[in-house]
């Protein structure tokens, strides 16, 4: 029994090594850190114990603008790619010929280097003095007038960044959704068909509850996905998002820890861990709001 | 008759209701395709687009006649392009190979060995599934850093080679494999080690390879933990390599040098996914999440 013992843990070594160095030390570090008063990166000392890091952070003007940030994107990105993408799933799933033609053109965004193609979205929604750009000659089009949407007013920088979260999370939604779709009973709707129910009842009283548990993880992993945006961010306003005025909370977490304005991993930790008690506190009111309301 | 030509009216306003609402659907359809193809036509046509031309628009055109190539070569002479591209090659591939060691070991010893304490431990192990990146890569900066690994392969690697879930998914499939093999096998004399080689990976193929798969997206994509860990151009992945390039390459602003960039670096993955488009697909809603 010993040998056999012996060699089970022998197997889990690796694993165990690398998730001991590189999660559960960290995970114990990061509140360490947290309450170290006054830590020095260099000389690795601090000056005293307590919560200073969290007022601190809290009182910093550029964590309050990314918390903002934040949770407009959060607010604005997490319902519409989900309804977005269920309407998209439902057309999809009412077609026949060319589904897997659109299904494959769909799900591109999810393959493509983030910071890459938002290099190809900021060229589109930029003016600069020598050129338009694309998006504010379509504007022009139809009688409008040219805002610059990466160095220009706030609205219009956070209409890109939530329009280029939704076209890069979209993907996975649609991905999700179809295949869900795809799994309703067909015998429910020949039953609702010989009793002659509307379209629009049956899939209020089919298609939506069927697809109800899927929809709910959607939300909640959406939720939880577009509270630590970032490279988003950093793809199109570049990497001093402080200055851009677009900062996000995790962009807020590695700024303070990285880069210019770093060498705080006190203050990193204790942003990294308000973020993660607003996203535990989120997910558990969505997953509340879904055992009352999903259909097993 | 009366009766009948009702009916008949009755059947071609339905036959028209359905034909509009299909036209509507694949209109609808076909304009969030565009949506979604557009940048990337957006890329490939800005990259042959000479530097001269480019500048010269006002009003950009949506198509040009004299496409030129000068671009590609300005991305791989201008900027260490293809040392970005081998980095994150390398990068990848010995990411994912590892981790393939680590996750198969792990998951043979959850699904087939008997140890004490072993459900005390894959609880935690589930446990730490919901613990996100953001809170340990600040430690994990700092344990790189002071043991100087900051832009090495080892620095870049290192944190990245497990995966809670990984081994979840896989563990689940080595259990659905009958256990009636691994005693017939042991009867015979074979060892474990041999058994996990010969006869469990092989069965498993299908989810190993999707794990592989999501693996590479997630490697050929990261950012975050590159950037962090490098400000040596030699030791740039893509994502960090596209991100220097934008603000300090080419010397002045060369949109369509970047574009060019940006097609070399996007080319191998959609490569990748149009070649193995349904696994991709499949692994994808088993076991990915973006955003």
């Amino acid at each position: 029994m010993l040998k056999k013992n012996l060699k089970a843990w022998l197997y889990l070594l690796p694993a165990l090594l690398f998730l001991g160095a590189f999660m559960v030390y960290p995970l114990i570090d990061v509140f360490v850190y947290s309450l170290e008063e006054g830590y020095n990166s260099a000389s690795q000392t601090y000056h005293g114990v307590g919560l200073f890091n969290y007022s601190y952070v809290l009182h910093d003007p550029y964590f309050l603008q990314a918390v903002k940030n934040t949770f407009i994107l959060v607010i604005i990105t997490v319902p519409l790619s989900t309804i977005l993408a269920l309407f998209i799933s439902l057309g999809l799933n009412s077609i026949q010929p060319l589904r897997h033609a659109y299904q494959t053109i769909y799900f591109l965004p999810y393959v493509t280097n983030t910071l890459a193609v938002g290099l190809v979205f900021m060229v589109l929604f930029k003016k600069t003095p020598y050129s338009e750009g694309m998006v504010n000659l379509l504007i022009n089009w139809f009688g409008g007038q040219s805002v610059d949407f990466i160095d220009g007013p706030y609205w219009a920088k956070m209409f890109v960044l939530c329009f280029y979260t939704i076209w890069v999370v979209l993907p996975f939604k649609v991905l999700i959704l179809t295949s869900a779709l795809a799994s309703v009973d067909e015998n429910l709707y020949k039953a609702a068909r010989l009793d002659n129910t509307p379209k629009w009842r049956m899939f209020t009283r089919i298609t939506l509850p069927m697809i109800s548990p899927m929809i709910f993880y959607l939300v909640i992993t959406g939720f939880i996905g577009a509270f630590k945006a970032y490279s988003d961010a950093v793809a199109l306003f570049g990497t001093d998002l402080n200055a851009a005025g677009m900062n996000t909370i995790v962009g807020y977490v590695y700024d303070m820890l990285y880069g210019n304005s770093g060498g705080y991993p006190s203050f990193a930790s204790a942003a990294a861990l308000i973020l993660f008690a607003i996203v535990l506190t989120i997910t558990c009111i969505n997953l509340l709001i879904s055992k009352k309301h999903v259909h097993h | 008759m009366q009766m009948n030509t009702d009916y008949a009216k009755i059947e071609r306003r339905s036959l028209f209701r359905r034909r509009t609402g299909k036209a509507v659907t694949y209109f609808l359809l076909t304009l969030w395709a565009l949506i979604v193809l557009f940048p990337f036509y957006w890329m490939l046509l800005t990259s042959v687009k000479s530097y001269g031309a480019y500048n010269a628009e006002y009003v950009p055109a949506f198509f040009t006649l004299s496409p030129t190539f000068e671009n590609y070569h300005t991305a791989f002479t201008a900027v260490p392009l293809a040392r970005y591209f081998t980095n994150t090659l390398i990068f990848t591939l010995v990411t994912t190979a590892v981790m393939l060691v680590v996750i198969v070991l792990a998951a043979f010893a959850f699904a087939r060995l008997e140890f004490k304490g072993k459900n005390l431990l894959f609880t935690l192990f589930l446990s730490l599934m919901m613990i996100p990146t953001e809170l340990v890569v600040i430690t994990n900066f700092q344990t790189i850093t002071n043991l100087g690994m900051r832009n090495t392969f080892a620095g870049l690697i290192l944190p990245s080679v497990t995966s809670v879930f990984y081994i979840y998914l896989l563990k689940e499939n080595f259990e659905q494999i009958p256990e009636e093999l691994y005693k017939a096998a042991q009867v015979d004399g074979t060892g474990d080690f041999k058994y996990l080689l010969k006869v469990m990976i092989p069965i498993s193929q299908p989810t190993i390879v999707t794990i592989v798969i999501l693996k590479i997206i997630e490697c050929w994509n990261s950012y975050v933990w590159p950037r962090l860990i490098t400000d040596d151009p030699m030791y740039f992945l893509v994502s960090n390599g596209i991100q220097e390039i934008r603000e300090n390459g080419f010397g002045r602003e060369n949109i369509p040098a970047m574009m060019a960039a940006v097609v070399v670096i996007s080319v191998p993955l959609i490569v990748l996914f149009l070649i193995f488009r349904k696994k991709v697909m499949a692994g994808v809603s088993r076991g990915g999440t973006k955003g």
